[in-house]
């Protein structure tokens, strides 16, 4: 289908354009900017007068929840609230059950979202067979099924000598390790961040150290085998600092942090909320604070949804039986530009920090407008104001602490290889 | 979810010491004093309660706070049922506000909450309708407002204003409710000095931000104390390398007679109960003359009746419709 997108503001972060003008699709691919390609008969022509139209969205995290907790969520219902929020390509960690462990596990998770016609899943695969923390995966077969990287979600490694064997291993195939920074001994017990509010509420805290003791660790280890890696989620202003500092070191290592972390406190938590359970937990002001400046400075590479649905029974529980998490890809959107509203970041690193930066951290051609790439585009208003609630999104999760919170910026329609995969309903 | 509870919300439920204020909380032992007389009586009861039913409704054991919950209630000749829920219905799977759900169904006027998670009072008490009363016995490590106001009324008797007292709570902060609501209504009657005693390793990150003093040395944690409240060493709570040994932790924060003498010559010595003795106490102190601690379990028979009638107030002309 020839589609061309008219009279819109045209974002391109990874290319520094931004214009108002016009953009032109074919094949699924995008076949012009500016200009129309020569003999272009467009099929439909969107008017996109008063939105911005920038590259779809790459979340670095996002769980779908199938295989194995289908009533949280499922490949159609997420990958469809995913591109309803602009969300184009979604990396899943691999803590599924069963786990994303084999090739062929992978596979029916990308076959089954491109059959739904949802947002392409690139799926993280498991470092270690079944998580165990004790063999090594598959890693090469992973990442021929279409694995971007391996870890192992949630699952700690204890075992250094693993932890290395695993690190020496992906590296020697090139690949990329997420990791999840957290300490097993000093997280397990604790709730919340470890702190005033903790104090007061007298619910079991998990330190600052529980997250910058495993940066450090990992660390050690990524310097010694040069391997490629990724931290998923840093809470705090010290753990920022850490990642800083290896950057200037050379190492190769990214991080991201989900785009809540950079709006919530301890304090949010406020009577036992469990909408604000997270994992990693909300910590203090100044660390939030700390992780604007960095996402602002590079040190963090990218923002992610986290997203992690839950029905609703999973919150109503005393705090800490509560299931972590918030189902964040409805949300990724209107809060990353947020950021350009606090005046925290230019409106092209806002938008870098969910299209170009992590698409340059994952090595796929994607996040950008460029002529010849896969036609992956957002439109969005960004004066729209709207109130998600859990009956408006399109995720099946209940959890956000942002539902009934008025949020600025809604997607018009998402464009997903070409062909319009969402449009907002009612008039425009 | 949560919302910040309303004066209404404070006045139905009693959930926390933390909401209220020194003048509050000065009328609610004055209550209590008035109620000190109906046990001594001969006919011991009230009725202020009559055909109210109140469910003492316990996730975790207790003998002195549901027994005593249990008389207060029966001397305001309410209808009192006792369920200890970690026998019956969660173990068989039914999740906490299920359980209250059913309890509620059957015309439940006040439950009275015991559960080993902090907040599990403020849930259900969020999820009852109106005209349902919740009153916290202990969640976890958060509260147990009831226990808090008993030792400040205790406190009150044999010591007066609180504006000139030093309190040193001493022991396993970290894990202890009972701490946390003692400070809180401590702070807001004024007190002068309000201290923890403990190892660093059962003091809670930030506890100074409650507004005490942290002391790891018993020495001069106990130097001048007008009030001395030691707590029990919650084992059962514990995870992993906290203290060393009983032994050791009694050769540092043990209170014996000798270190009774850093307090002051008429310091009171408090201990919520159950007592270990040897471990946190010697028993030569704790059925010494300074002791009070067999008056505070007399005194919670007050203070709860002066909670469970504060409440019937605040429902007073409310009813159910139906």
């Amino acid at each position: 289908m020839n589609i061309a997108i008219v009279g819109g503001r045209v974002i391109d972060p990874a290319h520094d354009v931004d214009a108002t003008t016009s953009l032109f699709v074919r094949d699924g691919i995008i076949a012009g900017l500016g200009e129309a390609p020569s003999g272009f008969m467009p099929e439909r022509t969107i008017n996109a007068d008063g939105l911005v139209v920038c590259p779809g969205l790459i979340d670095l995290r996002a769980r779908l929840r199938e295989p194995g907790c289908e009533h949280k969520g499922t490949v159609e219902t997420e990958t469809r609230a995913a591109l309803a929020g602009g969300i184009t390509q979604l990396c899943c960690p691999p803590d599924t059950n069963p786990a994303i462990d084999t090739a062929v596990a992978a596979q029916w998770l990308i076959d089954r979202a491109r059959s739904l016609g949802g947002a392409h899943i690139r799926p993280i695969g498991a470092l270690t067979r079944g998580l165990n923390a004790t063999h090594l995966a598959d890693m090469h077969a992973l990442h021929k099924a279409g694995c971007v990287g391996v870890g192992n979600g949630l699952m700690p490694i204890k075992d250094t000598a693993v932890l290395r064997h695993a690190l020496e291993y992906a590296a020697g195939l090139g690949l990329l390790v997420f990791l999840t920074p957290e300490d097993p001994w000093l997280s397990q017990a604790g709730v919340m961040h470890e702190g005033r509010m903790a104090t007061r509420l007298g619910l079991a805290g998990i330190p600052e150290s529980a997250e910058t003791i495993e940066i450090s660790r990992a660390l050690m280890l990524i310097e010694e085998t040069g391997v490629r890696a990724h931290f998923c989620g840093i809470s705090s202003a010290r753990s920022a600092a850490l990642v800083a500092e290896a950057k200037r070191r050379g190492a190769m290592v990214t991080a991201d942090t989900p785009i809540h972390q950079l709006y919530v406190t301890e304090d949010d938590v406020g009577i036992f909320d469990t909408n604000y359970r997270l994992r990693p937990p909300a910590r203090t002001a100044a660390d939030r604070d700390a992780l604007r400046a960095a996402l602002a400075t590079g040190t963090i590479d990218a923002v992610c949804s986290d997203h992690q649905p839950h029905e609703a029974d999973a919150k109503e529980r005393p705090f800490s039986d509560a299931e972590p998490g918030i189902a964040g890809l409805e949300t990724l959107l209107p809060l990353t530009l947020r950021l350009v509203e606090l005046g925290i970041v230019p409106l092209t690193t806002a938008l870098a920090a969910v299209t170009a930066r992590p698409a340059a951290l994952l090595g796929i051609p994607a996040g950008t407008l460029a002529v010849g790439r896969c036609a992956d585009i957002c439109l969005y208003d960004p004066r729209t104001e709207w109130t998600p609630t859990p009956a408006s999104v399109h995720t099946r999760g209940c959890n956000s602490p942002f539902f009934g919170t008025t949020m600025r910026g809604q997607v018009a329609m998402t464009l997903h290889e070409g062909r319009i995969a969402y449009e907002r309903p009612g008039p425009r | 979810m949560a919302i910040e509870p309303d004066n209404a919300y404070h006045l139905r439920h009693f959930l926390t010491t933390e909401d209220l204020s020194g003048g509050a909380i000065g009328e609610i032992l004055d209550t209590a004093e008035s109620f000190i007389s109906v046990g001594e009586r001969e006919i011991k009861k009230v009725p202020l309660l009559r055909g109210k039913t109140i469910v003492n409704l316990f996730f975790e054991a207790s003998t002195r706070t549901r027994t005593t919950f249990e008389i207060a209630g029966k001397r305001l000749s309410a209808d009192i049922i006792n369920i200890n829920t970690s026998v019956s219905s969660t173990q068989k799977g039914e999740s906490l506000l299920d359980t209250v759900r059913n309890l509620e169904a059957m015309h439940t006027d006040l439950f009275v909450v015991r559960h080993p998670l902090s907040g599990a009072a403020d849930l259900i008490a969020r999820s009852v309708p109106k005209h349902v009363h919740v009153v916290n016995a202990g969640d976890g490590r958060h509260a147990h407002p009831t226990q808090g106001l008993l030792d400040m009324f205790t406190i009150r008797r044999y010591k007066g204003d609180f504006r000139r007292l030093t309190v040193a709570i001493v022991g396993d902060v970290l894990h202890s409710r009972v701490a946390r609501s003692q400070i809180h209504a401590l702070t807001a009657l004024g007190t002068k000095e309000v201290r923890v005693v403990g190892p660093r390793s059962l003091l809670p990150a930030a506890v100074e931000s409650l507004g005490v003093s942290a002391h790891t040395d018993m020495e001069t944690g106990l130097a001048g104390a007008d009030v001395v409240i030691m707590l029990r060493l919650q084992f059962e709570r514990m995870s992993g390398a906290l203290i060393p040994s009983a032994g050791e932790y009694f050769s540092l924060y043990g209170l014996t007679r000798e270190r009774l003498a850093r307090a002051d010559k008429d310091a009171i010595v408090m201990h919520p109960g159950p007592m270990n003795r040897g471990l946190e106490i010697a028993s030569d102190v704790a059925d010494g003359p300074q002791s009070v601690i067999l008056p505070q379990v007399t005194n919670g028979i007050a203070v709860r009746m002066a909670i469970l009638a504060r409440l019937a107030g605040a429902s007073a002309g409310e009813g159910r419709t139906s």
